[in-house]
């Protein structure tokens, strides 16, 4: 470790920050699009495997089922594999931009694309958990106002849905943050390629000429820095979601459990049981 | 995609059938030994956890924070160059299994520690007062309880942790993914791109999709028991 010193300096390089800030910002991106475009097709498949039984579409939603779990029990770079090979990539990334090589733009496309296919099938899962949570009374009281089924979805499932699971959404950010490493498998575009990229020309900045252990915890720390930093305050972020929903749910509870002790409105002991375990879940989880 | 239907594409496929059996072979032996090790890690760190001593609640937090919140790829890269640039190589296999084993713990350290804490406080309670040890009332009273709490998200790190096998790729790879993917790209056997990847992703999916599965199951048939349980309260 007597070379600490040599790696350390590496960090002073200013190229080798501007490069690894870029990397960091491509991750970002990456992802952010990645879970963007997953939310739209994974809701539109999450609704197909959950709501089209009847006969005549039944095919729907056998198809996106069989989607979902094919993508679900494959490894994400078989998925970034295939698309390499299979995927076109339009013309208008076939240019040298955002700093990258033509080459590396259609890489990024399609491993981007890859990213898109696997996430979508994860999402769809999420989405069908909110959508049951979703009373049925919910879509029987649209469907008897003689609101069209596409309506009922749009504005009463979905959105009631969607305020369920933000906090599962949020997390899946993180997981499609450190999924987005898988690039690094293919392209020197993100955080991680660029990392790998910086150790082995390691030995042209840091002056001893090999590239030694400390520039492996150098480098790998700041990244890991990097990414611990970024999933971390986003975990908080879903943490205290978290809490503030069980904390509702506690109010709630406490109040139907109140009415219940002074003999008003709810007769069944049936109605007091769930009141008192919404309220009983919420309390654990505020402590 | 016309290579589907090639029979010389398949011919191929047949008579180099022994890398793909390595690379399930390799998957399958990285997998079940990183399963060892997460289980360990996970009952351990899952235990201190729910121990309720400050200093190691706080250890068990710092590691499964740490792990879940960096990619694994970076984290056997880590392992792997550290070990090769200071002389100490373990090859590739042993640098899956110690990283892929370490990730998945955190993982399973989660699922432990929820697992526990879904049993009522007046079991442990209850046990103590019977005058059993810790470990007595974790064996006997606890875990028992919590195992039908504990298997489905159990069984989802196991589907996932295979799927992660192919993080190996990045260290040279001797996985399943990666001798595919040597094998569609190599001088000799390359080219049969199609039906190399049917094989590999109906290895994996032949693997992966009963275990999770039955995770789905387990799940409705818990939320079952649990409706159930209210049902019967009320009358």
């Amino acid at each position: 470790m007597g070379t600490l010193g040599n790696s350390l300096s590496m960090l002073k390089e200013p190229a080798i920050i501007k490069f690894l800030l870029n990397g960091v910002l491509f991750t970002l991106i990456i992802s952010v699009v990645a879970v963007l475009f997953s939310i739209v097709f994974g809701a539109i498949l999450a609704l197909l495997r959950n709501y089209c039984k009847r006969p005549g579409i039944r095919m729907f939603g056998r198809l996106a089922a069989v989607y979902i779990e094919l993508f679900r029990n494959t490894p994400l770079l078989f998925w970034i594999f295939i698309c390499l090979v299979f995927c076109p990539a339009p013309k208008f990334m076939d240019h040298a931009m955002f700093g990258l090589s033509s080459v590396n733009n259609k890489l990024l496309f399609k491993a981007a694309a890859a990213l898109i296919l696997y996430t979508s099938g994860v999402i769809a899962e999420i989405v069908r958990g909110g959508l049951n949570s979703v009373p049925k009374g919910q879509i029987e009281a649209g469907v008897s106002q003689g609101f069209p089924m596409v309506a009922v979805m749009w504005y009463i499932v979905l959105p009631q849905a969607f305020k369920a699971i933000i906090p599962t959404l949020l997390s899946q950010v993180i997981t499609t943050i450190k999924d987005s490493s898988f690039l690094a498998n293919v392209a020197v575009i993100e955080l991680m390629a660029r990392t790998k990229q910086i150790l082995s020309a390691a030995k042209r900045y840091n002056g001893t000429n090999a590239i030694n252990v400390s520039d492996v915890f150098v480098l790998f720390g700041v990244a890991a820095l990097i990414y611990f930093m970024i999933n971390f305050s986003l975990s908080m972020v879903v943490r205290s979601m978290q809490k503030k929903d069980a904390a509702v749910g506690m109010h709630i509870g406490e109040k139907l459990l109140g009415r219940w002790h002074s003999g008003y409105e709810m007769k069944t002991f049936r109605e007091a049981g769930a009141a008192e375990s919404i309220m009983k879940e919420g309390r654990k989880a505020v402590m | 995609m016309s290579g589907i239907f090639s029979a010389r594409g398949w011919d191929k496929i047949w008579t180099y059938r022994g890398t793909f059996l390595l690379g399930l072979w390799n998957t399958v032996e990285t997998a079940f030994a990183a399963l060892l090790l997460a289980l360990l890690l996970g009952v351990v760190f899952g235990l201190m956890a729910t121990s309720g001593k400050k200093a190691l609640v706080r250890i068990s937090r710092i590691y499964v924070e740490l792990i879940q919140n960096t990619p694994l790829l970076l984290q056997m890269c880590f392992l792997y160059y550290a070990l090769a640039f200071s002389g100490h190589s373990l090859g590739i296999i042993l640098t899956g299994i110690l990283a892929l084993g370490v990730y998945t713990g955190a993982y399973m350290a989660e699922v432990i520690r929820a697992g526990i804490e879904s049993v009522p406080k007046g079991q442990f309670e209850a046990a103590q007062s019977q005058g059993f040890g810790y470990l007595g009332r974790m064996y006997y009273i606890i875990l028992p309880q919590s195992f039908k709490v504990i298997l489905p998200p159990m069984v989802n790190t196991i589907v996932n942790m295979i799927k992660n096998t192919s993080c190996l790729y990045i260290v040279g790879g001797a996985d399943l993914l990666s001798l595919t993917y040597s094998f569609v790209t190599g001088e000799n056997t390359g080219g049969s791109y199609a039906p190399a990847y049917i094989v590999c992703g109906t290895i994996f999916f032949l693997m992966c999709f009963p275990l999770s599965t039955l995770a789905t199951m387990w799940e409705a048939a818990l939320k079952k028991r649990e409706r159930k349980a209210v049902t019967l309260k009320e009358a």
